[in-house]
């Protein structure tokens, strides 16, 4: 991922004061020496995520239990110093990046699966569990986690959670939201409790609902209880490619309008198809302008069914060729062409920045011809590989960041990106989240009034605007927040 | 393709006004409105359906039904359950018996306006079916019991209407006949019996129920109306010896006999609530005397 080079103007070395000193002394004293860290090397880590912004931290802390939370956020409310949550650092959009010195609270040594219960599908985790392990350790019961982002096999449970993470598979069976079922947090203030229940009506406010996808912005879940879903007994992968972006498109439609909804539905243009050819050999068609990657899954005579009425579908809308997977083995190979784009794009530029917009699936071919144009006119590289199903876009513009003035290009053509899509009846993000990337965007979207109802909600969790300050919403929107644009920001 | 053109709810905006008690009314299947505040009603309508979208937006005040009809004609349902209006079904926040097939009514709210207690339209969330842009309102208001809020106008998730159903008996243990299939639509539960909902294919119905040992059968289900009980799943067997009730297993509803037991609420949770509603109606103007923390039963 690309990173500014950078003269961080960060608190760090100014601003070690009396306070900070007192504050590292709390912190050492609350978990253990070796886990409070102030080293240069922890700290330049530990301010930026995957996305190209940097921020500065001071003291970055690695907790193994709840009450250590507890401990670190109490401190750092004591010292009047903010603090952010992280958990891998695979955000793309700034999210876990520290500002204003925050204290990072890293939650990745908090990684065990507490318990599971195999006969209701439910799990209590810790957030540091990475989410495709989660998957894997549960797999002998023939259930995993639904959630499947890209990053699966380095993001956590955790960071899912804070940005209310989807994935390929979420078409059917929904984000992140949809299979969190409770979870024990340390709220801003330091005090813990439990959001949501096991059991299905908790009462009061769905305040589980509202903490996922929250961003670390009203607390830090410390333990979690997920829905596992059952491994389908029957999966059939298709593979269906197009001479033209409009016939793929419409297919997706097409598909749904008929009352299908596969398990996934992923489209790559053709310069993702070429990438990817070259980089691992699975026979893709190159010469499609798009492919379709569905997986249906079920039971097998409904799954049959629908194979053969997406089959019938994609033909009325002139499909080239239909590759059903003949076995495991090619529908991973299928897969693996889907998930090895970001490695493949690699061998056509060195850097990359990933973009993450929702338009109404029938706007697909729209909005994708003003993105080729949008990325022309600012003359770079764009791949499209993405959620088709939902309607969930992922422009990719590939360039060389040591191209004089590459970098101005990139975040235009990437804002330009942004408002045809919310121009279209679209959304900011379907996944990635607001961060920073996107906050002072917010505005596209939602009236001040709208922005308000959200720092009042935000105000509810946190009145001391603490916890990871100056994210998702804009100057203005909540009272006492003072802008803070880090480095390598584009908004 | 056109825009989708919004309800106009400044009307229903300017009739909550901005300062006596106001109840929210809709077709009286919930309790009603709230004795002592001036009633209102949220405008009724489906303003459009989309097929190709999975989804429709509508007025809060539509009922269940007039929805539900609109929505057969394209093959689709939403999961939200029947009786009432729109509004007042999101308002309560409880998703009907087919909860464990269907999935929750709070994750079917892709976009909500309400009136605020300032007498304000907010819009939350957004009209896709994939969002994460900004603070999660739509979750908030759901269940909200028009507290927090009067629901005007709605854009929904829906999902296709299955090509087959049929319901099935059986008296083996509950648990075992949810291990056995995949995926089924409904699994209630009185202590002895199990009934049994399930969707798709015709085929693989009969199989799965011909595995399991179902036995299909049209007894219309009798849900006891005394109490609505809310347990984790596991523990659901230790209702048998309370009285009547019908159990939703895999889910945890309980349709029982008597009132739910009283539940202990952590300090930190009603002191969240408390902030909450001086935020969002600082004086308590919207259905006044409402408590989500005791709602109805």
């Amino acid at each position: 991922m690309a990173t500014m080079a950078t003269t961080s103007a960060g608190p760090s070395g100014t601003h070690v004061s009396a306070n900070g000193a007192a504050l590292v002394d709390a912190l050492r004293q609350a978990l253990s020496d070796d886990r409070v860290r102030t080293g240069a090397t922890e700290l330049g880590l530990y301010r930026k995520d995957a996305s190209n912004m940097e921020g500065a931290t001071s003291v970055v802390c690695f907790p193994v239990t709840t009450d250590e939370v507890a401990a670190c956020v109490r401190a750092a409310v004591e010292h009047g110093v903010p603090f952010v949550a992280r958990g891998s650092g695979t955000g793309l959009a700034g999210g876990a990046v520290p500002l204003d010195g925050a204290v990072v609270i890293v939650t990745s040594k908090m990684d065990r699966v507490v318990s599971v219960d195999e006969v209701n599908r439910q799990a209590w985790v810790e957030p540091g569990v990475l989410n495709l392990d989660l998957s894997r350790q549960v797999a002998h019961l023939g259930l995993h986690f639904a959630p499947d982002p890209s990053s699966q096999q380095t993001c956590s449970i955790g960071g899912n959670i804070a940005n209310n993470a989807g994935g390929p598979h979420c078409l059917a069976e929904g984000v992140t939201a949809a299979h969190v079922l409770a979870m024990e947090v340390v709220l801003p203030d330091g005090t813990v409790t439990v959001l949501g229940g096991e059991d299905p009506e908790p009462g009061g406010y769905d305040l589980r609902g509202v903490f996922v996808g929250s961003e670390g912005m009203f607390g830090i879940a410390t333990k979690i209880c997920v829905r596992l879903v059952p491994d389908p007994p029957a999966v059939r992968t298709l593979l269906l490619d197009f001479t033209t972006v409009a016939d793929g498109a419409a297919t997706v439609s097409d598909i749904i309008a008929a009352g299908i909804v596969p398990a996934a539905v992923e489209m790559m243009d053709q310069l993702c198809l070429v990438a990817v050819e070259g980089y691992i050999n699975a026979g893709l068609p190159v010469d499609a302008a798009v492919a379709l990657l569905v997986e249906v899954v079920g039971l097998p005579n409904g799954v049959e069914a629908e194979v053969g009425r997406i089959t019938e579908l994609a033909r009325r809308r002139s499909v080239r060729t239909v590759r059903v997977a003949v076995d495991e083995a090619e529908r991973a190979l299928l897969w693996k062409g889907r998930k090895s784009a970001f490695g493949a794009i690699a061998r056509i530029k060195p850097n990359y920045y990933l973009h993450d917009t929702v338009v109404p699936r029938s706007k697909l071919p729209a909005v994708l011809a003003s993105v080729y144009e949008i990325a022309a006119r600012h003359e770079l590289l764009v791949l499209n590989v993405f959620h088709a199903g939902d309607g969930n876009l992922h422009p990719l513009l590939v360039f060389d960041k040591r191209e004089p003035g590459v970098m101005e290009r990139v975040h235009a053509a990437g804002e330009e990106i942004v408002r045809v899509s919310v121009d279209a009846g679209g959304v900011l993000s379907g996944e990635h989240g607001i961060g920073l990337e996107k906050r002072d965007l917010m505005g596209l979207m939602f009236s001040a009034v709208d922005l308000a109802a959200q720092g009042d909600l935000r105000a509810a969790f946190d009145p001391a605007g603490l916890a990871n300050p100056h994210k998702v919403l804009p100057t203005g929107s909540v009272c006492g927040d003072v802008q803070a644009v880090p480095q390598g920001a584009w908004i | 393709m056109s825009e989708i053109a919004a309800l106009d709810l400044s009307e229903f905006a300017e009739e909550v006004g901005v300062d006596d008690p106001v109840t929210i009314a809709g077709l009286g299947t919930r309790g009603g409105p709230v004795s002592g505040a001036r009633p209102v009603m949220a405008p009724g309508g489906i303003v459009e359906v989309r097929a190709d979208e999975m989804t429709v937006r509508c007025g809060a005040g539509t009922p269940v039904a007039e929805l539900d009809d609109a929505l057969a004609a394209v093959g689709q349902a939403v999961a939200i359950p029947p009786s009432g209006t729109v509004g007042g079904a999101l308002a309560v926040g409880r998703s009907g018996i087919r909860r464990l097939g269907y999935g929750p009514v709070r994750d079917t709210v892709l976009q909500l306006r309400y009136v605020s207690a300032a007498g304000a339209i907010v819009k939350a969330g957004g009209p896709t079916v994939k969002n994460v842009s900004g603070f999660d309102l739509c979750r908030l208001l759901v269940g909200s019991w028009g507290t927090l809020g009067f629901l005007g106008e709605v854009i929904l998730r829906t999902r296709p209407r299955a090509r087959y159903e049929q319901w099935f008996e059986t008296r083996s243990d509950p648990w075992a006949v949810l291990a056995g299939l995949h995926r089924p639509t409904s699994l209630l539960w009185d202590g002895e019996r199990t009934l049994v909902l399930l969707e798709g294919d015709h085929r693989d119905v009969d199989e799965e129920a011909r595995r399991v040992g179902l036995v299909a059968s049209d007894t219309p289900v009798d849900l006891p109306t005394g109490g609505r009980w809310s347990l984790p799943p596991s523990q659901l067997h230790t209702l048998v010896g309370t009285g009547h009730f019908v159990a939703e297993i895999g889910v945890g509803v309980v349709h029982h006999e008597h009132p739910a037991p009283a539940r202990q609420i952590d300090p930190a949770v009603v002191e969240l609530h408390r902030r909450l509603e001086q935020r969002f109606d600082p004086t308590g103007r919207l259905n006044p005397g409402v408590s989500v923390l005791d709602a109805r039963p």
